[in-house]
C-alpha cells in the first residue's frame, strides 16, 4: 500500500527541528546579506505580491457577490425565489445544491490560473537575474 | 459483588442488534489502524507532521474526515429539520471556507513552512512573547473544539445502548439518574460514551500521532461518506425524491393562494404525517411550512421575534434576520479559515502545489458529503415530526440521521440505523483524533520544546507528545462530562466565531501587509476574539443561566440582541482595524527583514528562497 512513503522529499522539518528558533536566531541588529540580483529586488517582490493578490481577489469577488447577493435577493424578491423548480424553492436549490459546484468552478480556475502565473513569473525572474548577474544566476 | 457478574436485562423496547455491531466494528477498525499505523510511525517528523510526505488523496481524504464532526453528521439534518432554510447555510459555509483557505491563506503558509499559528507568529514578527499568546489561543479554541465532540459521542452512544437496562447488574455510581428525582434509569449513562472515545483516540494519537492519525482519518471520511449516502438513497427511492419532499411542504406564495399542507404532500405524491402542536412547556416549538422552508425563519429572526413578543413595536423583523444571516456567513466563513487543527493538516503536504490540490479536492469531497444531511432534515419533518419533542441531541431532532433509516422497517432498516450510527462514531473519533494531535503536538511542540526546554532533542519531544496525549486526553474527558447540557451546534459556533475574529485577521494581514507589527497583530487578534466570545458567552446567560435583567433588555433591543449573538459582522472589522491602527502607531517594530520574509511567503518555491532564508539566519 503506498499509504505513506518513507524518507520525506523536504529539506528541512521545521516542526521536529525548531523552524522559529531558525527564523529567529538572527539578531535583529545583525545586517543581512546584500543580495543585488532581481529575485531579491522590491521589483519582483511588488509585482509578485500584486499579481497573486489580484487573482485571489477576483475569486474572492465573484464568490462573495453570490454568496452575500442571494440574502439579498431573498429579501428583495421573496416570490421570485420562493418559484419551484422539480419541488425545490429557488433559493433552497441555489443554497442547498448549485452552490457546491459553482465554488469547485472558481477554486479550479484559481488554482489552474495561480499554478501557471506562479510557474511563469519565476521562469521569468530567473532569465532576469540572468541577465543581470551577466549570466551567472544567484 | 455477585450482582456484578449479572446479564444486563433488555428494557421494552428491543436492543438494535446491528447498530451495537456496525458501532463495535468502527471502533475495533480504528483501534486496529491506530496500532498497524504505530509500527510505522518512528520519527519526530512522522508523529508531528505525518513526515510531510502524505499524499494529496490520502491527505484530501483525512482532511475532510477530520473535519466532518459530529455537528456535521448528525447536527445540521437536527438543524434544518428544526429550522428550515436558515440552517442551510452551516454546511454551505462549512465547505466555502475552504475557498478563502486556498486563496489567502494555504500557499503562503505552506511557503513559510509554518503549519501552526505558533510557529507562523514567532517566525514572522521575531518574537518569542508572540509565541506564547499565540499558544494559548490554540490550546483554548482546541479544548474547546473538543467538548461538542465528546457531547455528540456520549448521547450517541446512550441513545444506542438506550434498551439496555443496567439496574441490578451494574452498582449504582455507573448508572445514569433521573436529574430531578435522582431515580436510576435504564440506559447507559452519558459518560460511558465520553470515556470510550476519549480512551480509544487517546491511545491512538499516543501510539502513532500524526501519521497513523492521518491513515484513520482518511478511512473514516469514506465510513462517513457512505454512511450518509447510502441510507439517503434507500429513503429518497421508498419515499419519494428530494424535491418531492420538499414540494410537500406549503411556500409562502402557496399558503397565500391557500393551498393547505395535506394538498401540497397529497400533489407531490409523497406521504407526510400531521406536525405536532406548539408547546411552550415542554419547550416544543414546530415552525409552520411557510416559515420552514423560506428564508429570515425562525433561527434568524429570533432577536427579532423575541423583541416583538416583548411589547417592542417591529413593523418587519426581516431587516434583522438579514443582519444575522450576513454576520453568520462571515464567521463560518472566516472561521473555517482560521481553525487551527485545520491548518496543521496542510503542513502534511509535500509542497505547496499539493496544499493548494489538496484543498481543491477537499472542497470536492467535504461539498458532495454536504448535500445529504440537509436531505435528512427534510425527511425528518415530512416523515418522523414526533422528533420535534423538545429533547436535546440524540432524543430531538439532531436523532434524524440514526432514526430515520428504521422507517424502512425489517433488517433492512435496522442496518441501515446500524450504518449511520456507525458514521456517527467516526465522526467524534475523527474530529477529536485531530484536535489531540494539534492540541499534544502544541503541548508538546511549542510549550515543552520551546518554551520549558529549548534544548530538547527530537526524540525527548517526541516522547513528551505521547505523555502530553494522554494527559489532555484525559482533560478532554472530563471536559467533555461537564458539557452534558449543551447544545453541539452552540458549542461549535463558539469556536467558528472566535477563530473568524481573531485567527483570520492575523494570518489574512501578516501573509499580505508588510506594515503589521507583533503589537498590532496580538492587540487585534486579544481584542477581536475576547469582545466576540464575550458577547455570545452573554446572550447565553441571558437564554440559559438566569440574568433574567439581561434577557429583558436584550428582548428590547433586538438590534444590540442580533449583533451579539453572532458578533462577526463588528468583531472581524474591529480585529483589522485594530491591528492597522496599532501597527501604524508602532511602525519602528516592524522587523528589519520583513522583505525577505515577504518574500519566502509569496515567492515560488521553485527559487528556492526559503532554503536561502533559512541559511542565512543559521549563520548568525
Amino acid at each position: 500500500m503506498r499509504f505513506l512513503h518513507r524518507g520525506a522529499k523536504a529539506s528541512f522539518f521545521p516542526l521536529a527541528l525548531p523552524s522559529g528558533a531558525l527564523l529567529n536566531a538572527r539578531a535583529m541588529s545583525d545586517p543581512l546579506p546584500e543580495h543585488k540580483d532581481f529575485i531579491h529586488s522590491e521589483e519582483f517582490l511588488q509585482r509578485l505580491m500584486r499579481r497573486q493578490l489580484k487573482l485571489s481577489v477576483a475569486c474572492a469577488a465573484a464568490f462573495m457577490v453570490v454568496l452575500l447577493g442571494l440574502p439579498l435577493l431573498n429579501y428583495f424578491a421573496p416570490d421570485f425565489m420562493a418559484t419551484r423548480i422539480g419541488g425545490f424553492t429557488l433559493t433552497w436549490l441555489i443554497l442547498g445544491v448549485l452552490m457546491f459546484p459553482f465554488v469547485w468552478i472558481i477554486s479550479g480556475i484559481f488554482i489552474k490560473v495561480s499554478l501557471k502565473m506562479e510557474a511563469g513569473e519565476a521562469a521569468k525572474a530567473r532569465e532576469e537575474n540572468a541577465k543581470r548577474t551577466g549570466g551567472i544566476a544567484g | 459483588m455477585c450482582s456484578l457478574l449479572n446479564f444486563p436485562v433488555l428494557a421494552a423496547a428491543e436492543l438494535n442488534y446491528w447498530v451495537v455491531a456496525f458501532s463495535a466494528v468502527t471502533v475495533i477498525i480504528t483501534i486496529w489502524m491506530g496500532f498497524w499505523a504505530a509500527k510505522k510511525a518512528r520519527t519526530a517528523s512522522d508523529f508531528f507532521v505525518a513526515g510531510r510526505s502524505v499524499s494529496v488523496g490520502w491527505n484530501a481524504s483525512a482532511i475532510s474526515g477530520e473535519y466532518l464532526s459530529a455537528a456535521s453528521f448528525m447536527g445540521i439534518a437536527g438543524m434544518v429539520m428544526s429550522s428550515g432554510y436558515d440552517a442551510l447555510w452551516y454546511p454551505v459555509c462549512y465547505a466555502c471556507g475552504y475557498l478563502f483557505l486556498l486563496l489567502f491563506i494555504a500557499g503562503p503558509l505552506r511557503r513559510f513552512g509554518a503549519y501552526t499559528i505558533p510557529d507562523f507568529a514567532e517566525g514572522r514578527f521575531d518574537s518569542p512573547l508572540f509565541r506564547k499568546i499565540a499558544v494559548i489561543f490554540v490550546l483554548f479554541i482546541g479544548f474547546f473544539y473538543t467538548m461538542p465532540q465528546m457531547n455528540g459521542a456520549g448521547k450517541a452512544l446512550a441513545y444506542i445502548f438506550g434498551a439496555l437496562d443496567f439496574r441490578g447488574s451494574w452498582p449504582d455510581f455507573l448508572l445514569s439518574h433521573d436529574a430531578k428525582t435522582g431515580e436510576a434509569l435504564p440506559g447507559l449513562p452519558y459518560w460511558v460514551g465520553v470515556a470510550l472515545v476519549g480512551a480509544v483516540i487517546t491511545v491512538n494519537v499516543a501510539l502513532g500521532g500524526m501519521k497513523g492519525i492521518t491513515l484513520v482519518q482518511a478511512f473514516q471520511y469514506w465510513l462517513k461518506m457512505f454512511a450518509i449516502s447510502v441510507p439517503v438513497f434507500v429513503l429518497l427511492a421508498v419515499f419519494g425524491g428530494y424535491g418531492k419532499n420538499l414540494d410537500a411542504n406549503v411556500s409562502p406564495p402557496e399558503k397565500a393562494a391557500g393551498i393547505t399542507w395535506s394538498e401540497a404532500a397529497e400533489e407531490a405524491g409523497v406521504k407526510r404525517q400531521a406536525l405536532p402542536p406548539n408547546d411552550a412547556a415542554k419547550k416544543i416549538s414546530v415552525p409552520a411550512d411557510d416559515t420552514w422552508i423560506s428564508p429570515f425563519g425562525p433561527r434568524s429572526s429570533k432577536p427579532a421575534l423575541t423583541a416583538k413578543a416583548a411589547g417592542v413595536e417591529i413593523a418587519d423583523t426581516r431587516p434583522f434576520a438579514l443582519l444575522w444571516t450576513f454576520s453568520l456567513i462571515i464567521a463560518l466563513v472566516c472561521g473555517t479559515a482560521g481553525l487551527p487543527h485545520i491548518l496543521v493538516r496542510f503542513y502534511t503536504n509535500p509542497d505547496g502545489v499539493a496544499a493548494k490540490r489538496t484543498t481543491m479536492w477537499v472542497m470536492i469531497l467535504i461539498g458532495v458529503f454536504y448535500l445529504f444531511p440537509p436531505v435528512f432534515g427534510v425527511l425528518g419533518r415530512n416523515l418522523m415530526p414526533e422528533l420535534y419533542n423538545g429533547g436535546s441531541g440524540v432524543k430531538g431532532t439532531d436523532g434524524s440521521v440514526l432514526k430515520l433509516p428504521l422507517l424502512i422497517g425489517g433488517t433492512w432498516g435496522s442496518i441501515l440505523s446500524g450504518i449511520t450510527c456507525a458514521g456517527a462514531f467516526a465522526a467524534f473519533m475523527s474530529t477529536f483524533s485531530g484536535l489531540l494531535v494539534s492540541i499534544s503536538g502544541a503541548m508538546a511542540h511549542d510549550i515543552y520544546g520551546r518554551i520549558l526546554r529549548p534544548g530538547s532533542t527530537p526524540e525527548q519531544r517526541m516522547r513528551m507528545f505521547k505523555v502530553f496525549a494522554f494527559v489532555c486526553g484525559a482533560a478532554a474527558i472530563l471536559l467533555g462530562l461537564v458539557v452534558e447540557n449543551f447544545e453541539i451546534n452552540m458549542l461549535v459556533g463558539w469556536a467558528f466565531a472566535i477563530a473568524a475574529t481573531s485567527y483570520f485577521p492575523l494570518l489574512f494581514l501578516s501573509t499580505w501587509w508588510r506594515g503589521i507589527t507583533m503589537k498590532g497583530a496580538a492587540a487585534g487578534m486579544l481584542i477581536g476574539g475576547v469582545l466576540s466570545l464575550a458577547s455570545i458567552v452573554s446572550t447565553m446567560f441571558a437564554d440559559n443561566w438566569g440574568a433574567d435583567g439581561l434577557k429583558a433588555w436584550y428582548a428590547q433591543h433586538p438590534l444590540v440582541r442580533t449583533l451579539a449573538e453572532q458578533p462577526a459582522i463588528w468583531g472581524l472589522p474591529l480585529a483589522i482595524i485594530l491591528m492597522v491602527l496599532i501597527s501604524k502607531a508602532t511602525r519602528a517594530t516592524v522587523p528589519a527583514d520583513v522583505r525577505a520574509k515577504m518574500l519566502v511567503l509569496h515567492a515560488p518555491e521553485t527559487l528556492g528562497l526559503k532554503q536561502e532564508y533559512i541559511k542565512e539566519h543559521e549563520g548568525h
